[in-house]
């Protein structure tokens, strides 16, 4: 068993564990940052699959920018607990055995899958560097890439007019 | 770095497992759009490690570039998601989806 695998192994049993406490915890604000602490991991896996810039894209935006956001409207409404208990009782169950048996057979399937057979490639550190991926970005993909800037900005505007106050009528 | 695929693709479908687990068994409008996320990222760490399986292939590169477009398309999702939220919390004092069931006949 190499280092690398040591790594992977417990770097996934992080993750799985920071999951399953973001969907335990009662109060909204602790599954906000178990999840922060979910992005870090999976950041760092990114690390070690040589995907350098997606990993700091991953903390930045998501676990920096996304989250804030999260945790900014979490205690702007002031909403962080939650009553106990459903509507439906045997909901919460029912979901898990189902969510469990999902996971089971997910797992199952991948891991009797055969994509990639033989030791993996080494590669150079220019794989998944941000100059590799500008280029890809720029040369193949520049109309989704411009595509998504407008999206960001339909977005923004939609944000702004949603939670606009309504101008009252009939005054 | 020789892990194999599947074990990263296999710890990516527990995660979206847990992810759709969250969604079913949570209330809080904010943690079910958090269960999301969490889902979305599950599906970037399958996309990282498809990429890596194919590797020096100038190709796998694509993959780098999808999650970079999954990460965009999340921040927007997000930023449009949270504003609903807040209007719905306006209007309704709550966000717990059951008190939400107003087209309800």
């Amino acid at each position: 068993m190499t280092i690398d695998l040591v790594l992977f192994f417990g770097l996934a049993l992080i993750a799985v564990v920071a999951a399953i406490a973001m969907i335990a915890s009662r109060n909204a604000v602790y599954s906000a940052l178990f999840l922060v602490f979910n992005f870090l991991t999976v950041a760092t896996l990114y690390l070690l699959l040589n995907a350098a810039f997606i990993a700091v894209v991953q903390v930045t935006v998501y676990a920096g920018a996304i989250m804030v956001l999260f945790l900014f409207v979490i205690m702007l409404l002031g909403t962080e607990r939650e009553s106990i208990g459903g509507r439906i009782r045997w909901q919460m169950p029912l979901s898990i055995v189902l969510g469990l048996a999902l996971a089971g057979e997910l797992a199952y399937v991948l891991l009797r899958n055969d994509i990639v057979q033989g030791p993996l490639a080494d590669l150079t550190v220019e794989f998944g560097s941000p100059a590799s991926i500008g280029r890809v970005l720029f040369n193949e993909y520049l109309v989704p890439f411009e595509v998504t800037s407008i999206l960001l900005l339909v977005a923004m505007i939609g944000a702004i007019v949603i939670t606009r106050k309504q101008r009252e009528e009939g005054k | 770095m020789n892990i194999p695929p599947a074990y990263v693709l296999t710890l990516s479908g527990i995660l979206f497992a847990l992810g759709v687990i969250g969604v079913l068994i949570r209330r809080n409008a904010i943690v079910i759009f958090m269960s999301i996320e969490l889902m979305l990222n599950s599906a970037n760490l399958a996309f990282i490690a498809f990429a890596r399986a194919l590797a020096p292939a100038q190709e796998a590169l694509r993959g780098h570039v999808f999650v970079f477009f999954v990460i965009a398309v999340a921040a927007s999702e997000v930023a449009v998601g949270l504003a609903l939220i807040v209007a719905i919390f306006r209007s309704k004092e709550s966000i717990d989806v059951d008190e939400v069931s107003s087209l309800r006949g």
